[in-house]
């Protein structure tokens, strides 16, 4: 039975983390998670779940302490946002490494400079190459299923990795919207109990972590950490078809939205994912077939899956609410490789939008959607990557 | 002894035993070796309680040789030698010498 409550985004993932009851949270502050935190901290004051927190002085300790409780043995969560995760950066390639679950949401927001505290995917799109599972969600329900799914695929024996939860900042995080819940036995249920691999506080098997490996097996230890990334998108399909049993609420690798027999298409991550959908309603009102791509698992990346299903395209944007400066948006270098190994394939353009919380507006997905059509009629491509709604 | 492949590799860097320094030979890093003169030595144990290995073996209370498989050549053990009437029974002499 789950129950129909209207929360934001960072109290519907804080309830998911209560659900769990981990053993371990690594708690630091920074809008636009803090409130998440506050909410899971004010849970273990008023003793609804057992988890110790450990306060720490900067997200580097966060991470660290995380690292240390995770190794010893526990089930860890903590979570942070832009310069707090740009902070974690050298402890998120040791959690990695020596294949830690560690799970934590990512509230994206905008890095400095200049400063900025409004959603964009900056933040998480410079933890791409750490080693860790990446999840986006759209809204606060999926940011919520997100999160519970994610014990489920980080801790499976095959892959016991670290995984982030991404949603919008502000966007996301506090807006309230309409969400169900699902009962907390349930969840205990669904994520069950956790399991050690190789604790350190098993003192009858004395282990050590982080050993000094040169070249006669560093090479060999990061094959092996691409080959278990290999593996995360069938467990992430496993998981989703368990959770869909108990929620009703089903979720793949990505969400393809009128994709099937479009000519033209977006793909776009997390909540302008929302915006987009109804321009697209709107143009298949009018007779045009449009469509939408929404990654939802962005590492490992799904590559041959999303070259397929836009196989039959005739013209896409990749929308980035990202840069990588001098080079094209992050969304669009995954897209671009993918689609390059098709015979056939759709004409490719980048968009940059709603950086440092710019409102990504109905009328700039139409006038996206309106340059494909012309794309798509056999017009030509101008410039492959482009700023819009940007002031003049 | 083969090395072993990605696919016999644990999960993460971690090592599954305890004490397996004793596997790895760092005798090798040593640039200066400590030899002992017994004649100097008068069994304080000074060596045996500052070398930051385990490169100075004691058998029944009196120690004896090197062992020059974990010793790395720091020289702590020769600078702790208290000696005998200002002679030490530690002296470090190049390697290759």
């Amino acid at each position: 039975m789950s129950k129909v409550v209207a929360v934001t985004g960072n109290e519907a993932v804080a309830n998911a983390l209560r659900q769990v009851n981990p053993d371990v949270c690594g708690i630091y502050p920074i809008t636009p998670q803090t409130d998440m935190m506050q909410r899971y901290a004010s849970f273990i004051s008023d003793g609804k779940v057992d988890t110790e927190a450990v306060l720490v002085e900067s997200e580097h300790s966060s991470m660290s302490a995380c690292i240390g409780a995770s190794a010893a043995g526990g089930r860890v969560v903590t979570a942070t946002s832009s310069q707090g995760l740009a902070l974690m950066w050298e402890m998120l390639h040791i959690a990695s490494g020596d294949r830690l679950p560690i799970i934590m949401p990512v509230v994206n927001r905008a890095l400095s400079a200049p400063l900025n505290i409004h959603g964009d995917h900056s933040d998480a799109m410079g933890a791409r190459d750490t080693g860790w599972i990446q999840i986006w969600s759209e809204n606060g329900q999926e940011a919520y299923d997100n999160t519970i799914q994610a014990f489920r695929i980080g801790e499976h024996m095959d892959i016991r990795l670290p995984v982030m939860v991404c949603m919008d900042g502000f966007i996301i995080s506090h807006s309230i919207e309409r969400l169900e819940y699902l009962e907390d036995a349930e969840v205990k249920n669904f994520v069950g109990e956790f399991k050690n691999l190789y604790p350190l506080l098993d003192l009858d098997k004395p282990k050590s972590y982080g050993p000094l490996i040169l070249a006669d097996l560093y090479h060999e230890y990061k094959r092996a950490q691409h080959e278990v990334m290999l593996k995360v998108k069938d467990i992430v399909l496993e998981v989703a078809k368990d959770f869909e049993k108990m929620s009703g609420r089903k979720y793949g690798l990505f969400e393809s939205y009128m994709l099937d027999d479009a000519d033209i298409a977006l793909v776009i991550l997390n909540s302008a994912a929302g915006t987009s959908k109804d321009v697209i309603d709107d143009f298949r009102a009018r007779g045009i077939k449009a469509g939408l791509l929404k990654p939802r698992l962005f590492r490992p990346f799904p590559y041959e899956e999303v070259a397929d299903a836009l196989r039959n395209t005739k013209a896409v944007c990749v929308m980035d609410r990202a840069d990588s400066f001098g080079g094209y948006g992050p969304l669009f270098m995954e897209i671009s490789s993918a689609l390059y190994q098709l015979q056939k394939r759709p004409a490719l353009i980048n968009k940059i939008y709603g950086l440092g919380g710019r409102d990504y507006l109905p009328s700039h997905a139409e006038l996206v959607l309106n340059e494909l059509n012309e794309i798509a009629r056999g017009g030509n491509v101008g410039l492959v990557k482009e700023y819009i709604a940007v002031k003049e | 002894m083969k090395q072993k492949g990605w696919k016999d590799l644990p999960a993460g860097s971690v090592v599954l035993e305890g004490g397996s320094a004793v596997k790895f030979k760092t005798g090798s890093w040593r640039a200066f070796r400590p030899v002992w003169k017994e004649e100097n030595c008068i069994q304080c144990l000074f060596c045996w309680v500052y070398c930051p290995d385990m490169a100075v073996k004691v058998k029944d209370g009196k120690r004896g040789e090197f062992d020059y498989d974990f010793c790395k050549g720091c020289g702590i053990c020769e600078l702790e030698c208290p000696g005998k009437k200002g002679k030490k029974a530690i002296v470090m002499v190049e390697e290759g010498k």
